[in-house]
């Protein structure tokens, strides 16, 4: 098991603990946290998953494929170069807690 | 009992359930559905489910915890059978009843039948529900030769799955391309050579006229020209029909679907419909549509359930769809009835295009194969109604982001109207 942080755009923060095989998106999801929507369950389609990883974790974690570029590129909240879709992302060996900030809009 | 009631426990279901709930509806919220199972994942049913690529605990959305947590009963198993809109109330296949204050319906659509003689020969499935993939995944496992009924979503996807497990597959389509109500000509080409070069057979123009079996079981499928394809597994996939029956019974309006304005209500102040149930006037059809996607059920549902709880804002989403085949990402957005010219963008030859539709000067629809960042343009430009202009469009290193950017100033001068 390993945990997420999830810091929502009111500054609430909300923490699940996941399997890591679970993607991001699916744990947000399964546990209600508000602006995640994840409508196509993760097929690299509808980029309403959106968040923000951690400034200091963005290195420790697989880098985005072509596809999730291409999704990321037009995202309705601010687009940082933190930004991914959480529904490529899985907590690595490496990390015990990934914190994510959920933006204000999805597309 | 009173509250909300919702009646079926899918996306829309749920969705107006949770949004009622966020925007502090505080009373009880009860769910009903006919399925037995927790609220599940539908679109990879025809796709990854087949495949054993998501299993079926990763199908689940939710569980009773979380319904727990957010205060919403679920009456899982049970089938809504009459509803009486004076009354306010709501009777249940087990005799019960239950009293609402607000109602939603959510109950989808069903699988259009297939009315040929043999339609209800073993072997005959349709693709909707979770029950009906578990089903259909079984029986692949056992087939040799599959005939899919329908060149659309379901039946495409089905025969893509079934070209990786390695069947023989013919697809059999009435009318003269693919995807026809849904893409335009070159994207419904490029998908019909996909298949071809997967080995799937497809007969365009043809109908089935009967189905023949043997001992009860499916054995070939006869098409109106008069040719027999063996088929040990039929997959009819020929449309959906609006599960309408408890609002047009009661004299609630429904034309192709409950009948419902820009927050999901009927014509009844309390009672709500919303996702392929229900059929809304759409500003990006400029008419009346009823839709059958994941997007429509969640932002339709969002708007039900906020007005539920006395907070106003309309739906009013640029309708979007996927599909999934072998490697082609088949991405839509808007809706491009309407389109008196169209300009493309990217190659076929590389398997990355996209098609923008107009109306005039504005753009109103794109159909995309492999080319998610073009989507994700349209849908922010369609949503602000900013077109690039159509040799703009052709051009693909034409970068249509500062466009996008502008959308926000748009919407901002939308906002005050």
């Amino acid at each position: 098991m390993a945990r997420i942080k999830f810091i929502l755009s009111s500054g609430e923060k909300e923490d699940v603990e996941i399997e890591r095989d679970v993607t991001i998106m699916m744990a947000a999801v399964r546990n209600g946290i508000r602006g995640i929507d994840g409508e196509c369950g993760g097929c690299l389609d509808c980029a309403t998953c959106h968040v923000y990883v951690d400034e200091a974790q963005v290195d420790l974690i697989p880098p985005p494929s072509d596809d999730e570029i291409e999704l990321l590129s037009n995202v309705t909240a601010f687009r940082k170069s933190a930004s991914r879709l959480s529904c490529q992302l899985r907590i690595p060996p490496s990390i015990s807690e990934l914190i994510v900030y959920v933006p204000e809009s999805q597309s | 009992m009173t509250g909300l009631v919702v009646i079926g426990a899918s996306y829309a279901g749920i969705q107006s359930a949770l949004s009622a709930r966020e925007a502090g509806y505080a009373d009880s919220i009860t769910v009903v559905c006919d399925e037995t199972w927790l609220p599940y994942q539908r679109p990879p049913l025809s796709k990854d489910f087949l495949l054993d690529v998501t299993s079926e605990d990763n199908l689940l959305l939710r569980d009773e915890t979380f319904f727990k947590k957010e205060r919403i009963d679920l009456d899982l198993g049970r089938r809504a059978t009459e509803l009486d809109p004076g009354a306010k109330r709501v009777s249940l296949d087990n005799g019960t009843t239950l009293d609402f204050d607000k109602l939603v319906l959510a109950t989808g659509s069903r699988a259009r039948q297939i009315a040929v003689t043999g339609a209800d020969l073993d072997g005959v499935c349709y693709l909707r529900s979770v029950t009906d993939a578990l089903d259909l995944k079984a029986r692949l496992a056992q087939a040799a030769e599959v005939v899919i009924v329908g060149g659309g979503f379901i039946g495409l996807e089905v025969a893509s799955s079934a070209a990786k497990l390695g069947k023989k597959v013919t697809v059999v389509e009435s009318v003269t391309r693919l995807l026809e109500r849904a893409v335009c000509p070159l994207v419904s080409n490029f998908l019909h050579d996909m298949h071809l070069a997967a080995g799937v057979d497809v007969r365009m123009g043809e109908s089935v006229v009967a189905m023949e079996g043997d001992n009860g079981r499916v054995t070939a499928v006869t098409l109106a020209s008069g040719t027999k394809l063996r088929a040990d597994l039929v997959l009819v996939g020929i449309g959906g029909i609006a599960n309408d029956d408890l609002a047009r019974t009661v004299g609630l309006k429904c034309t192709n679907g409950v009948v419902v304005d820009e927050h999901g209500r009927t014509e009844h102040p309390d009672i709500y419909a919303a996702g392929d149930c229900a059929n809304h006037y759409n500003r990006f059809a400029d008419g009346w549509v009823r839709l059958e996607s994941v997007q429509n059920a969640q932002d339709q549902a969002k708007a039900a359930g906020l007005a539920i709880a006395g907070r106003h804002a309309p739906y009013d989403a640029v309708p979007r769809f996927w599909s999934d085949q072998y490697d082609a990402k088949l991405q839509i957005v808007g809706l491009s009835a309407r389109h008196d010219r169209t300009v493309m963008r990217g190659s076929e030859d590389d398997g990355k295009f996209s098609v923008f539709f107009y109306r005039g000067d504005d753009l109103i629809a794109a159909d995309s194969i492999n080319r998610p960042g073009d989507q994700m343009a349209c849908r922010r430009l369609i949503a602000a109604g900013v077109s690039p202009k159509p040799e703009e469009a052709a051009d693909p290193s034409f970068d249509l982001r500062p466009l996008v950017r502008a959308t926000d100033k748009a919407n901002v001068a939308r906002r005050n109207l």
